[in-house]
């Protein structure tokens, strides 16, 4: 091992063994999966909803503050461009809910079979969807 | 490749010295055990929450300030918005640090998204109890 960066290739094993690192995939030719996309797009919605709880603080803020401030946060949430922010927020918490399941699921230690991880992967894009599309519909019909 | 592809290192640094400043040991899997604790907590609580906000869909003042007047409501929320903040600040903390590389700028960010999810957890939480308690 002649090259130093070489150095940063070594790790050690569960055994204590020294062994030279597998490289991670170069984002830039890497073809997409659900593997991976699934797994990125957990971290995105999740950040994603982080900046979103800025919506839910405003909420009850205005809430506490009284009535005024309630009736313009509560018409900008019922504007074009809150409900579509809104519509976003519930698609970002629905994927975050349903990956998190299969997330707890690999924790638990089921389901790492790669056919499995990928039909599971189906399940929760699938899953977020209809539960978003029938958050909205409940919204709009009954409400 | 040479013949010999067995890896090896030739660092002139003692284990010990590459293990200092790493922190305490066996205490790794408390960060990563508290964000599973938080997210299955928040499996309910998020329901809860969607469905609250389906029932305050479009709601005036009045009708806020009496389901946040209903203990049970009260209570949900006060869960929510610890269990919800504290998941986040982990989460946000494994993205910082996961991409940020440059120490002072890592320090500086983590402080920042730290002060900033305090600050909106406690102003949810007291809105919640002014709400509860008027």
């Amino acid at each position: 091992m002649k090259d130093v960066r070489e150095a940063l290739m070594v790790g050690r094993n569960s055994e204590g063994k020294l062994v030279r690192r597998p490289l991670s995939p170069h984002l830039q030719v890497y073809k997409p999966q659900i593997s991976s996309a699934t797994s990125i797009f957990h971290r995105i919605t999740g950040v994603a909803l982080s900046g979103g709880t800025i919506l839910l603080v405003a909420w009850l803020v205005a809430a506490a503050s009284g009535d005024g401030a309630f009736s313009v946060v509560q018409a900008i949430f019922a504007s074009w461009i809150g409900q579509l922010v809104l519509f976003g927020f519930t698609l970002a918490l629905f994927y975050h809910f349903c990956n998190g399941i299969r997330h707890l699921s690999w924790d638990a230690g089921k389901g790492f079979e790669l056919p499995d991880m990928h039909r599971s992967g189906r399940l929760v894009i699938g899953a977020a969807i209809i539960l978003t599309v029938a958050f909205w519909a409940v919204a709009y019909i009954v409400g | 490749m040479s013949k010999d592809t067995s890896p090896s290192v030739h660092i002139m640094r003692s284990p010990l010295g590459r293990a200092r400043g790493l922190g305490a040991a066996k205490h790794g899997a408390a960060h990563w055990w508290a964000e599973r604790v938080t997210s299955v907590a928040l499996l309910p609580l998020s329901l809860y929450f969607v469905v609250s906000v389906l029932i305050l869909k479009g709601a005036d003042h009045a009708a806020m300030a009496a389901y946040m007047a209903e203990p049970w409501n009260a209570v949900l929320f006060l869960l929510l918005i610890g269990t919800m903040f504290s998941h986040i600040l982990m989460g946000l903390q494994v993205v910082i640090e996961d991409y940020v590389r440059e120490e002072g700028k890592r320090l500086a960010l983590l402080l920042v998204v730290k002060g900033g999810v305090w600050f909106l957890a406690l102003a949810a939480a007291v809105s919640v109890l002014k709400l509860a308690f008027s």
